[in-house]
């Protein structure tokens, strides 16, 4: 469970038109919450990040280059991927 | 070959011991899993990992080895979705579906994190234990975060010593069982010296944080992100600044797939016999779903799987008292760390208790029973088909899971209308990683 502030190979993706750092062996879940961005707008208005981290409970779901309900906690980060939250 | 195709759902520690064992058999066996990579959520990202800093990646290693060299295939980012027909299992992929023709069928679907609400669950910030674990074995950066963890089970002290690892200021170990049931739990791990090791190895890392047992989280606090942490011995109330909360209160297994099979359900697991068949024929049960007990017994399950599918019902013999050993050890697990009453008195009329659809515990306290609930208020309606909420309302309102149906995860609308004799897209597989 290695991690740090510095990562190698940084690029960027795109959220909400917005360009977040990322880098390889980064999941866009951990990109966005590095980034202090929720994944989500819950039905009720609250700003919801991650939950269960496995695929479970759909509160990172996103739309990632065009496909919706994307669990983010699943999915890596590529070089100009572009990721639209609800 | 000996021409008994095996499909084995989920590549954890339990479904890779299953497909090796099956594959050295002789049988044609595919093993999928929803993930990249093998490994399961214990093993996730062991391979990434500097050996002296995962006490699981050796292990790991040697299987991945036995895997390869038992020609079992890997079908990698595939999810079930259905069983459309007898002995067909319909699989997902990227979007693309494809049905499966089995002979035996090994399910090893794992568990998740049980979750369950309290004031505040929903800011961001709070997380799982093993939702924590994940996302920063994910690359999320740890370093010097205030973190608190707390919740119930075996998994607390685990991650909270990789947290600690990872650079993450951990604030305190909150464990809601009792040091009662702690210590009589400590003396059935005699029994079990290689756990034993790993639980002092981890107390040792770990001697400069508190860790309180009877504690609880009573309620998180912040405005759309956490800013504190309140707990409780019932007694006494501390609020805690921090960063994170890594909350879950141990593991529920998956069983989603079983029920969908029609597998006999019996208190809450997979009932299975001594070769881990299930009441289905062709379908066999190994790891959480049959138990919650964790690396060692999802492994010796997955061997006598495998095995008893091939037909190899005398060599899975031979793995029998561990096999018991190993189910002992799960209900003594299940026993240690039982939910105290306190915590259903956590969430307040106005806690939300279903996070898809935003329902709160005010308005499903007015609903009959859990399929009123569905009815009336879309509780457990949402994307995750009640995996989070459904363990909650059975703990805070007795309601038991209703029936499962396809598509089991949400799926493509091509996927759960093709016909079963109609083939999909050719099957992608690929190389073990």
């Amino acid at each position: 469970m290695e991690s740090s502030h510095q990562i190698d190979a940084p690029f960027t993706i795109s959220v909400n038109g917005n360009a977040v750092e990322a880098a390889e062996g980064m999941s866009v879940a951990a990109a966005l919450v590095r980034a202090g961005l929720p994944c989500r707008t819950s039905v009720s208005g609250e700003a919801r990040g991650p939950l269960c981290g496995m695929g479970i409970c759909f509160e990172c779901a996103a739309t990632v280059d065009g496909v919706p309900l994307r669990r983010t906690c699943q999915v890596m980060c590529r070089a100009g991927m572009e990721i639209a939250t609800q | 070959m000996n021409d008994v195709r095996v499909v084995v759902v989920g590549a954890g520690p339990g479904g890779m011991a299953a497909a090796a064992a099956a594959a050295e058999s002789g049988c044609k066996v595919t093993l999928l899993d929803e993930n990249a990579a093998a490994g399961g959520q214990l093993w996730r990202g062991a391979s990434a990992e500097a050996p002296q800093t995962s006490p699981h990646s050796d292990q790991y290693a040697q299987w991945m080895k036995r895997l390869k060299a038992s020609k079992a295939e890997f079908l990698p980012n595939s999810t079930v979705v259905d069983a459309p027909a007898e002995c067909v299992l319909r699989v997902e992929c990227e979007g693309r579906w494809q049905d499966l023709r089995w002979d035996r069928m090994i399910l090893a679907t794992g568990a998740r994190e049980r979750f369950l609400p309290f004031p505040g669950w929903t800011l961001q910030g709070v997380l799982g234990v093993g939702g924590l674990q994940a996302l920063v074995k994910g690359g999320l950066p740890i370093t010097g975060k205030r973190t608190v963890v707390a919740g119930t089970g075996p998994l607390l002290l685990a991650v909270a010593a990789g947290l600690n690892r990872a650079g993450a200021r951990v604030l305190g170990i909150f464990e809601q069982a009792t040091w009662a049931r702690l210590l009589g739990f400590g003396l059935t791990l005699a029994s079990h010296p290689d756990k034993l090791l790993e639980g002092v190895g981890y107390q040792w890392r770990m001697r400069s944080v508190p860790y309180k047992a009877g504690w609880w989280v009573a309620r998180a606090i912040g405005q759309d992100r956490l800013e504190a942490v309140v707990v409780s011995d019932g007694h006494e109330e501390r609020r805690i600044a921090c960063d994170y909360l890594a909350c879950g209160y141990h593991l529920v297994p998956n069983l989603e797939l079983a029920q969908l099979l029609g597998c006999r359900i019996d208190g809450g697991y997979v009932a299975v016999n001594a070769r881990q068949e299930t009441s289905v024929a062709g379908v066999l049960c190994v790891g959480e779903p049959t138990g919650i007990g964790g690396l060692d017994k999802a492994l010796v399950e997955g061997e006598i799987a495998g095995l008893a599918a091939a037909g190899q019902v005398g060599k899975a013999a031979h793995f029998q008292p561990m096999q018991e050993k190993m189910r002992n050890f799960a209900k003594r697990l299940d026993e240690t760390f039982a939910l105290r009453a306190e915590l259903r008195a956590l969430a307040t009329a106005e806690t939300i208790v279903c996070r898809c659809e935003d329902v709160t515990r005010g308005v499903l306290e007015n609903c009959a029973n859990g399929r009123a609930s569905k009815l009336h208020t879309r509780c457990g309606m949402g994307p995750c088909q009640a995996r989070i909420c459904g363990p909650a309302t059975e703990f805070l309102f007795g309601w038991s899971a209703s029936a499962v149906r396809p598509p089991i995860y949400p799926a493509s609308v091509s996927t759960v209308a093709a016909d079963p004799e109609s083939q999909a897209s050719p099957p992608e597989t690929s190389e073990m990683p």
